[in-house]
């Protein structure tokens, strides 16, 4: 069988581009080397949607930025996923870095970012009473937001599933061959073969390009580690916080999460393609610097801490389009505003795909909505109530902490989830102040029971990530003393 | 077993309390012994045993067939020679028991000839 | 005693059937509380104690040496003869103490609101979990808290790993230790970042120092490592203020599992919501000496009250509070407390918060730093002098062991202040000293 199109890369791009074909009649096959979609970069980032004033405006990802972020409040109301739009600061530390504002504001008006005021330092320090009283100034944008980059993902694959897309996980992609007007691609259990090969592969992407020949571009896997605080210390920010950009990033922020959870971080360091460790030196790095802009924050509130890579190609911007292999686009280089320019994405590459001869005719019957997974928690009592009168598996609570039910569980797993990570990012089961203590075993017992798999087959994230063993004396040849 | 030579310190795990037990082999006509440390019988009498003849409560599980978990917790009804105990867990690897089974069921009788049963610590 | 279908309103209603729970509710039946109710969010009653399965339960309230679920076996059989209905797989959402009530989701209830005279509060705690400790390097499966692991191997019949590195000298670390080489594991040693450990010392002897499996004080895991599944830990001595030491070597071990056995948090989500007060160091409500918090009607016991040592302690503390409960529920009131207890020289809390000094009391407390040969002196601390109302001499007390201090009403007679302070002073030692103990 013939694909239309076959992307590489269950990130948020490559989930995007599939969700954006999936409106139109073709055939395409997303191939995602892990045990589920988003655990690779797109589940360990900020989850920040940029309002589009920090990127250059003559860069790709300054053009797409901008448009991203306009389809983000319909992209959340379609996949169900959350989206706060909480507007971002950015914060001048000192009468020096005024002008910078000045500059951003110009740039982001000239890019069509709404909404851009300066705030003097008093209205800064009325507005955000926690920050600095050293602070100079900052430039507001409302139109920034943030979301659980993860539900995104999984919304995007969900809905692109829904509308006929295929996707095949554990498929990690083993080489590419050009055959005539088609490419071939082989993982561990398939070959497949499509017209057009998209290459989302983010960190990995200069790999894969490589297979078919192309190595035009390097990516440098840049590592960032965030630290999640604990809930006393919500509400000390209510807008995301920037300081003035440097060169090499957008710097360490401060953010208040979809959750309402205070993150710091990222740190920005060059690393191989498989350190995604979080060290002192880095904590250290993102506490002193994040001090500056609100003093109050303090490593001891430290309740979660993790690292992701971010794919900062050569060129330092996107690399998106077709290539000298007829039929392989690149979708590379997609560091941040990756996440906010995901649906632009989508569209830039269906219109790349156009150009290059695809036909795409718009299907009549695409369903662009999810139905999320209803969220117990977050009923009143009278929904609780008619919630467990229609289905009695919501009075089973699963996840103390998170207040998380049975029925959200199974139907996480019946939407895709097939590791306690895959659970714990879409339902929240384990997520909450005890990590798992007591929920562990039950979202173990219902992974096994509805994907009928031996218990000790069960893992945290698909691959090598095992919990549990057998005992060692399971042993057929035991006595029966009763 | 032969009475070591010197001072001999040791926890009592009698109690949680955990008193620093001392005991020292005086020999002599009546087989003396000097125990310091304890603060009631059971500490004494601990001490005296350890230096002779150690033993522990063993308790560990076995498999249950039936019942709403894996495995039945169980224990010996009194304790084993110390250097039986790994001994003993690799025997009751091998036993398997079948729901319903009640609170001090003998789930193994005379566990490795020591006289002592292992019995069951729950009904399941 | 299992039921599906609660009355409308109970006398007591107590939350948890753990062994905080079970005992409360004996306790309020004891006390003649005609209709008791207890919840459990678990299929069956016992809570913890269940996978508990070593030996070291009931020496005070049976005087003989139990497991876990033995002592839990024998309260449920208590409690069944008093009778008293038992929810089981049921989650109390939210409650309305004004109102009296609580609103109950589960299995066999579906939703309900229940009303109650009084409420128990006896959810019991939760364990310390990595994410506190900030271990930094990579986040792979296999770092489990000791008490996952435990409910892993006894009841679920399998093995959190191969090779296990424990960190924390809590017991059930210690416990899980031995259980672990009981079964074949391979315990590579035990790491704990405290110069001394926070288990007692029987579980040193009895699940370490027996099987040869090495404790290492002031030291910690400062490093995990492993893509997918742990494959090693760093560990590094550290200093007096517990920071790894700079220049120190960094040891590397080879494992496949890290247990965390690093403290127990109360579980008080619930009693906040109801509006409890909780105390910043036990992390556990705010109680009088009826262990009433800070809510009418409401009252605490066991390890969500503050984390105990031993289950006897719970049992006792839970009939106490059952029994309060009871008497607050049937309008048998007591008078008011006016005395403050309050945590003086290396006490780190005192439970409860007040006390009445018309009646016989018991103070239980923990000290902050290990001492040999030390007096508890309870202070009456007035506006114009202090005085000493009553010493009791201890050989050694140790953070990991809970202190009692019972006060006769003739002690409380004596004093005339709002604040009772309580001490522990260490003595000078003996100049000869001598053993306890005789020759035999």
């Amino acid at each position: 069988m013939l694909y239309d199109a076959a992307i590489i890369g269950g990130g948020v791009i490559g989930c995007a581009i599939a969700r954006e074909l999936s409106r139109y009649a073709v055939r395409v096959v997303l191939i995602e080397k892990e045990c589920e979609v988003g655990f690779g970069t797109s589940k360990s980032n900020s989850g920040i949607i940029h309002a589009g004033h920090h990127a250059p405006p003559e860069t790709l990802k300054g053009q797409l930025v901008v448009e991203g972020n306009r389809a983000f409040p319909q992209l959340a109301e379609e996949l169900g996923f959350g989206f706060k739009q909480v507007g971002e600061i950015v914060v001048a530390r000192n009468a020096d870095e005024l002008p910078a504002l000045e500059a951003l504001k110009a740039r982001g008006e000239a890019k069509g970012v709404p909404g851009l005021e300066l705030w003097d330092r008093e209205r800064l320090l009325r507005e955000e009473p926690n920050l600095s009283p050293t602070v100079a100034g900052g430039l507001f944008a409302p139109t920034a937001g943030v979301i659980n980059p993860y539900e995104c993902c999984f919304g995007l694959i969900q809905n692109a599933r829904m509308n006929g897309v295929e996707l095949l996980v554990e498929s990690p992609v083993l080489g590419i061959d050009r055959r005539d007007g088609f490419l071939s691609i082989k993982t561990p259990r398939q070959l497949l073969h499509a017209r057009f090969v998209i290459n989302a592969a983010g960190v990995h992407a200069a790999k894969i390009a490589a297979m078919v020949g192309l190595t035009d571009f390097t990516i440098q896997p840049r590592k960032g580690e965030e630290y999640m605080l604990d809930k006393r210390m919500k509400g000390v920010v209510r807008r995301i916080i920037f300081p003035v950009p440097a060169a090499t990033t957008k710097g360490t922020l401060v953010i208040p999460t979809f959750d309402g959870t205070i993150m710091v971080g990222p740190t920005a360091e060059d690393v191989d393609e498989h350190d995604i460790s979080t060290t002192d030196a880095g904590a250290r790095s993102v506490f002193d610097f994040v001090r500056t802009l609100v003093p109050s924050l303090h490593p001891r509130d430290t309740i979660a801490e993790f690292a992701g890579l971010r794919a900062v190609s050569d060129s330092n911007d996107f690399i998106i389009g077709p290539t000298a292999v007829p039929g392989f686009i690149n979708v590379a280089g997609i560091q941040s505003p990756g996440l906010t320019a995901a649906p632009a994405i989508g569209r830039y590459v269906r219109d790349i795909l156009k150009d290059e001869g695809l036909t795409l005719v718009e299907r009549d019957d695409f369903e662009p909505r999810v139905r999320p997974i209803p969220r117990f928690s977050a009923l009143s009592m009278e929904e609780k109530r008619a919630r467990i009168a229609a289905d009695p598996a919501s009075a089973h609570i699963v996840c103390r902490c998170e207040e998380v039910t049975e029925s959200e569980v199974v139907e996480a797993i019946d939407q895709g989830a097939r590791t306690l990570d895959g659970l714990k990012f879409r339902v929240r089961a384990g997520m909450g102040r005890c990590q798992g203590g007591f929920c562990t075993w039950r979202c173990m017992e219902l992974l096994s029971e509805r994907l009928g798999l031996p218990i000790e087959a069960i893992t945290k994230r698909g691959g090598g990530s095992w919990l549990v063993i057998p005992r060692l004396d399971a042993d057929p040849n035991e006595e029966a003393s009763r | 077993m032969t009475p070591p030579d010197g001072v001999q310190r040791m926890v009592c795990i009698g109690c949680p309390i955990g008193c620093q037990l001392e005991v020292e082999y005086l020999g002599g006509d009546g087989d003396a012994w000097r125990i310091a440390g304890y603060d009631c019988k059971k500490g004494k009498s601990y001490a005296a045993e350890e230096v002779t003849d150690p033993r522990r409560m063993v308790a560990t599980t076995v498999a249950i067939e039936g019942a709403s978990w894996r495995r039945l917790p169980v224990r010996t009804a009194s304790p084993i020679p110390k250097d039986q105990v790994l001994a003993l867990c690799r025997r009751l690897h091998a036993v398997r028991v079948t729901s319903p089974v009640a609170m001090g069921d003998v789930v193994l009788a005379d566990a490795l000839g020591t006289g002592v049963d292992v019995i069951a610590t729950r009904s399941l | 005693m299992i039921t599906r279908t609660p009355r409308s309103r109970y006398d007591v209603v107590v939350v948890g059937a753990g062994p905080a729970g079970l005992a409360a509710a004996l306790g309020a039946r004891e006390a003649g509380a005609e209709h008791v109710l207890l919840v459990d969010r678990e299929p069956e009653p016992g809570g913890i104690l269940q996978q508990c399965i070593h030996t070291g339960f009931g020496l005070h309230t049976f005087e003989e040496e139990l497991t876990g679920p033995e002592f839990a076996e024998r309260f449920i059989d208590r409690l069944t003869e008093r009778g008293a209905d038992l929810l089981l797989g049921s989650f109390i959402l939210d409650g309305a103490p004004r109102e009296g009530a609580v609103q109950i989701v589960g299995r066999d209830v579906g939703a309900a609101r229940v009303e109650y005279g009084s409420l128990v509060l006896a959810m019991g705690c939760r364990e310390r979990t990595r994410g506190a400790l900030r271990i930094p390097g990579t986040r792979p499966a296999g770092v489990y808290t000791a008490g996952l692991a435990q409910k892993m191997v006894n009841m679920m019949g399998v093995l959190p790993g191969r090779r296990v590195v424990i960190l924390g000298s809590g017991d059930i670390g210690l416990i899980m230790a031995r259980r672990l080489v009981l079964e074949g594991v391979e315990v590579l040693g035990v790491y704990e970042i405290l110069p001394y450990s926070s288990g007692l010392n029987r579980n040193i002897a009895q699940c370490l120092n027996d099987f040869d499996i090495p404790l290492h004080l002031s030291t910690t895991v400062t490093r995990v490592g492993g893509r997918d599944r742990v494959e090693w830990v760093e560990v590094c001595p550290v200093d007096e203020a517990l920071r790894p030491i700079a220049g120190a070597r960094r040891e590397r071990i080879a494992c496949d599992t890290l247990l965390l056995s690093v403290g127990l948090i109360p579980e008080n989500e619930l009693s906040q919501r109801l509006g409890a007060r909780l105390d910043l160091v036990t992390r556990g409500p705010v109680v009088d000496s009826t262990l009433m918090t800070s809510v009418d009607g409401v009252f605490a016991c066991g390890n969500v009250l503050h984390v105990h040592d031993l289950v006897d302690w719970v049992a006792d503390e839970a009939m106490r509070a059952g029994r309060f409960a009871a008497e607050h529920a049937l309008g048998r009131p007591r008078p008011r407390d006016s005395v403050r207890v309050v945590p003086g020289q290396n006490v780190r809390y005192v439970v409860p918060h007040t006390i009445s000094p018309d009646r016989d009391q018991e103070v239980l407390f923990r000290v902050a730093r290990p001492v040999e040969r030390a007096t508890i002196v309870a202070v009456a601390v007035g506006e114009e002098r202090e005085q000493p109302i009553v010493s009791k001499k201890i050989r050694y007390a140790f953070p990991a062991e809970m202190m009692r201090l019972s006060l006769s009403q003739a002690d409380l007679d004596k004093i005339d202040a709002e604040t009772l302070r309580i001490d522990v002073v260490e003595r000078p030692p003996k100049k000869d000293p001598k053993p306890k103990g005789s020759r035999s």
